[in-house]
């Protein structure tokens, strides 16, 4: 290393020169402040209801993942015959079709991504309360992950919304929404929401170099 | 990628020792107390020099990268500040031409069915209305937000505190306000989500019917190339900077 010999220390935050940074600019200010003067957006050094708002969103994005999966998110009627098709359902069909890339995309928008940020949010938020320093950097990849990512579970609900305003073809074939894709559309936004709660300098609080 | 450039102020302790004599908080002020201009000893043209990055909370002396540099937090690595030539006539350009598009979009059918010697033709509008039904209703609401109402208010938004700073005039009135907005619109803007979306569709119904893609698919999918190329140019930083020290002039 190029400064081998002069231990490494946590590098100086706006918070411990008593400063509070704009979360929007970046602009600092002196601690107390509580609008900033650049934008105007609201200060606060941390945010103290983070990690409340984090669980209480991610709470009841599972509490509607749920029926997301049970019920159906496609009704479709071909010549009087109705079926149904779950989020999982949508998937194995694509398989059957022999389309596997599309089949990939949407096994991983709809079902890797929900699932693994249900996993990961709660991660995150356990592991403000028990830091430990190593893993900060792995931490703050996984959340910007989690943060870019979640929006495009979307897809699954705009494949919904257009099949069933495409495929109306009187007695011949038919495509309606199911209650799922209500539930599932909430699920994503409640999950997006407990990403954008997260306050991610939470992470860094910890990380005192590496002087042990 | 540009030179990574570090400006980090932990290495000077003198710094430290200065910052907590001047702004010790308790000495600052009495609890609940809330400043009213400028804290006394602290000259606020250093405050301004400084940045602390959005991610992780490190002081960082304001990096002046160059044009088409970029200059990243040395903790997280976040990207502090990537200034482009012209960037401000760019994207309101970008933006100008998203908005366009996005009016052809809505326009047109995007795409048409035809099966059995039957056909239908979907619009952006017949969409939205897809869930129109009884408790899905509100469903329709999300997605007109999510891929039109939303995805126009962010592109209103932009031009709106970037087309007077593109030509050298003080920003609008409210500008500030309509930067944080489009800001905060981001992640909710979705009609590139949409455009897999309409992907993914396409494949389904390959196997039922034939399909054919309209004029609006095209013009939604160019919308997406744009603003996803309008977003590599926006640099919060310098926006905020500029739209401070114009309004400082105003």
């Amino acid at each position: 290393m190029a400064n081998a010999g002069i231990p490494r220390r946590a590098p100086l935050t706006a918070r411990a020169a008593g400063l509070v940074a704009c979360h929007e600019c970046g602009r600092v200010h002196p601690l107390g402040f509580t609008t900033c003067l650049r934008c105007g957006a609201a200060l606060s050094s941390r945010d103290p209801f983070s990690l409340q708002k984090v669980w209480a969103w991610w709470l009841v994005g599972l509490m509607v993942y749920i029926p997301a999966n049970l019920y159906p998110m496609l009704v479709t009627t071909s010549l009087g015959k109705t079926s149904e098709n779950t989020l999982l359902g949508g998937v194995i069909e694509l398989v059957h079709i022999g389309s596997y890339g599309v089949a990939g995309i949407v096994f991983f928008a709809s079902i890797m991504i929900p699932i693994g940020k249900m996993f990961a949010i709660p991660y995150l938020a356990i592991k403000v309360a028990r830091p430990d320093s190593r893993s900060a950097h792995l931490r703050h990849w996984l959340f910007e992950v989690v943060e870019f990512i979640g929006r495009w579970s979307m897809v699954d609900v705009f494949v919904v919304a257009i099949l069933s305003s495409l495929v109306q073809l009187g007695g011949v074939v038919s495509i309606k929404p199911g209650f799922a894709a209500l539930c599932f559309a909430l699920s994503v936004a409640f999950t997006m929401l407990a990403a954008i709660s997260f306050d991610s300098r939470l992470i860094w609080d910890a990380d005192k170099g590496n002087a042990e | 990628m540009g030179k990574r450039i570090n400006y980090a102020l932990a290495a000077h302790p003198s710094f430290q020792a200065r910052w907590s004599l001047a702004l010790n908080p308790a000495m600052a002020y009495g609890p609940g107390m809330r400043p009213l201009s400028i804290v006394p000893a602290v000259d606020p043209a250093i405050l301004k020099d400084l940045v602390a990055c959005p991610s992780c909370d490190t002081l960082h002396r304001l990096p002046d990268a160059g044009m088409n540099q970029r200059a990243r937090c040395v903790r997280c690595h976040r990207v502090l500040i990537n200034p482009r030539d012209s960037a401000m006539t760019k994207i309101v350009m970008m933006a100008l031409t998203a908005t366009i598009l996005m009016i052809a979009a809505i326009a047109f059918p995007f795409l048409s069915l035809q099966s059995h010697g039957l056909s239908q033709r979907s619009s952006i509008i017949d969409v939205i209305e897809a869930f129109s039904e009884g408790m899905m209703l509100p469903l329709s609401f999300a997605v007109a937000a999510l891929i039109v109402v939303l995805p126009m208010m962010r592109l209103a938004a932009i031009m709106y505190v970037l087309a007077p700073m593109s030509f050298g005039w003080a920003p609008a009135k409210g500008a500030m306000t309509a930067f944080r907005l489009a800001e905060a619109l981001k992640p909710w803007a979705m009609a590139e989500v949409f455009i897999v979306g309409v992907a993914v569709a396409v494949v389904k119904v390959s196997g039922l019917a034939h399909l054919s893609m309209g004029p609006a698919f095209w013009a939604f999918a160019a919308l997406v190339l744009v603003t996803v190329w309008n977003d590599t140019f926006m640099c919060r930083l310098t926006i905020w900077r500029t739209l401070e020290s114009r309004a400082a002039r105003r």
